[in-house]
């Protein structure tokens, strides 16, 4: 910790007033950010809580009146909701542990010298770069396109015909976009693990004649799990949030097969207008997630600190 | 590094070696190859894109690209840089004093405040969109891009504080002290002696925030439209309009897409650090 006394100042106690100054000094370049974050995510937030007690739809002028719980009531009676709230779980785990495998596996891939190593991690990078509208547009349009996409035609010497995908697999068809997505991210932050490996262990391992195998299960994957943890952490945060590849690829259809809690939501709120509704449900989502995030923001509290020792 | 922990094998892995480089070059072209083919549709004829045999010989065409160009593309460019710029010069201005106040000269209950800063990462933009929305409409700001400016500040605010603070922390104590002595004042230090040790992070800081600002769409869908719509309104407005044409599409998303790949591919080695907010080095 900085002590910012000036050179040669008596450490007299200091009166109460000057403690407190110094206080409000330190803590005023905090304050812009802060207050700028409390009131842009908080006090929305509040007013969620608070429409959340109405029963208001935007198209009925003078329908808002106060209706207490009914809304909570509603939405854990809403089988539609709960199927998304299934999706939504579905469609992170789906992500984020098929994106983890593929993208170590990529990174030991990457993890050694060879001719053109930085352009295929450029390459492989770039599905993460991709606006993801744009990449969900090339992957429904270019790629799982029943009569013109590359899949069925790649996919045709093995007897497919026209399969659409999106409306036969609409969940996969997610899954696979955003896995797409987010294997280079995996990738980067595991790779960043495997190079911070102290290469002394290894040579050591390797000169006492232990496999390959062993070594990794024994000495790299003990090393890399803190950055399996926080990359798993960072990815779901960001995927269960998903809202752009499921508005492109499938509006959360067929029906609402592929509807998760961001898109459903959204449905309700700009397409159905019902803003009590959408408001208990956003309120629901967050009690989840606070739930959920406690526990992950602790675990993801230990890495840091870990890192700063 | 690798190579050494390696070289020792070289003679019984060479083989081995080639195989795998080989194996990592297929499907690093694999997951490429995606992007590959739609910037080559992008340059096709329609009747060229839209065959059941996909086609590599054709005969290259600009025409798509003007066709975009000439659908209104510009001001949607305009837009998304104004937010992009404009926010992320916020997002600077804001989050370099607050981790300046959370490592250097650090405030009280300093994890306290970071565990807020990034919780409000953590709760789902969908919850406070209806609000917003109702918000905006009633300060007449829907379809305005300060909407945006505000809000992609709002999102992106917390991961720079944190990023901002892990660079801080690196600047050793004795190097501040020094100036401290040499009797610079709290704001000479901080600018003389901070600001250029943190550069190289306040520059991946700034990457971080123009990548999520610039694809952002959840907040540009709901709340702007013809006046302040950014690139990916565009883009979804772009299929509606034009109806379905593979190549045009193709132009299209590549054009969008490339600012932010150009700016990954050039600042590679910032990316990993941004991406775990500090934590990887």
């Amino acid at each position: 910790m900085a002590v910012l006394t000036a050179p040669g100042a008596r450490t007299t106690t200091p009166s109460r007033s000057e403690e407190r100054a110094a206080r409000w000094s330190r803590r005023a370049p905090l304050l812009p950010a802060l207050i700028f974050t409390i009131v842009v995510t908080q006090l929305p937030f509040l007013l969620t809580l608070w429409y959340s007690l109405q029963s208001w739809n935007l198209v009925r002028p003078g329908s808002r009146h106060f209706v207490g719980l009914r809304n909570y009531a509603d939405v854990f009676a809403d089988s539609v909701f709960r199927g998304a709230v299934v999706h939504t779980v579905l469609i992170t785990a789906g992500c984020v542990v098929i994106s983890l495998l593929v993208g170590l596996g990529l990174a030991l891939l990457l993890d050694r010298r060879f001719i053109g190593r930085g352009v295929v991690r450029t390459l492989l990078i770039t599905p993460f770069l991709v606006m993801p509208v744009a990449s969900a547009l090339l992957w429904k349009y270019m790629m799982l396109d029943p009569v013109y996409g590359i899949v069925n035609w790649a996919l045709s010497p093995f007897g497919a015909g026209d399969e659409d995908w999106v409306v036969s697999h609409p969940m996969w068809s997610v899954i696979l976009v955003l896995v797409w997505q987010w294997t280079p991210f995996m990738m980067l932050l595991l790779l960043a693990g495997l190079q911070a490996q102290p290469r002394d262990v290894l040579e050591a391992a390797s000169v006492d004649g232990a496999s390959r195998w062993r070594t990794f299960v024994h000495i790299t994957l003990p090393h890399l799990r803190r950055y399996i943890e926080l990359s798993t952490l960072l990815g779901a945060i960001y995927v269960v949030n998903t809202f752009d590849q499921i508005y492109m690829l499938t509006q959360g259809g067929p029906g609402t097969a592929s509807s998760n809690l961001p898109f459903y939501i959204y449905q309700r709120a700009f397409l159905g207008f019902d803003v009590g509704q959408s408001a208990a449900m956003g309120v629901v989502v967050v009690i989840g997630t606070i739930i959920v995030a406690t526990v992950a923001l602790r675990t993801i509290f230990k890495s840091f600190e870990l890192e700063k020792s | 590094m690798a190579d050494t922990f390696l070289a020792s094998h070289r003679g019984r892995w060479h083989w081995g070696g080639r195989a795998t480089t080989l194996v990592t070059w297929i499907i690093g072209l694999f997951f490429f190859f995606p992007i590959a083919w739609m910037v080559l549709t992008a340059f096709k004829h329609e009747v060229d894109a839209s065959t059941d045999t996909p086609k590599i010989a054709f005969k290259p065409t600009l025409e798509q690209f003007s066709n975009v160009f000439h659908s209104g593309f510009w001001p949607y460019v305009g837009n998304s840089a104004f937010a992009t710029v404009v926010s992320t010069l916020l997002v600077l201005a804001l989050a370099i004093p607050a981790a300046y106040a959370l490592s250097i000269r650090p405030v009280q209950k300093t994890s306290d405040v970071l565990f807020f800063f990034i919780s409000t990462k953590m709760l789902p933009v969908v919850a406070v969109i209806v609000p917003l929305y109702v918000i905006t409409q009633q300060i007449h700001m829907l379809d305005n891009i300060w909407t945006m400016v505000v809000l992609f500040t709002a999102m992106n605010l917390p991961i720079a504080v944190w990023m901002l603070r892990s660079f801080m922390l690196e600047v050793p104590g004795e190097v501040l002290e020094a100036a401290q002595v040499d009797g610079a004042g709290l704001m000479a230090s901080f600018r003389h002696v901070l600001m250029p040790m943190i550069t190289p992070g306040i520059a991946s800081t700034a990457l971080i925030c123009v990548i999520f600002s610039w694809n952002e769409f959840f907040f540009s869908v709901n709340l702007t439209a013809a006046r302040a719509g950014t690139v990916p309104v565009f883009l979804v407005g772009f299929i509606t309009s034009e109806g379905l044409f593979f190549a045009q599409l193709s132009a299209a998303a590549s054009m969008a897409a490339l600012p932010v790949v150009i700016a990954g591919w050039i600042a590679q080695k910032q990316l990993v650090r941004g991406l775990s907010m500090g934590a990887i080095k």
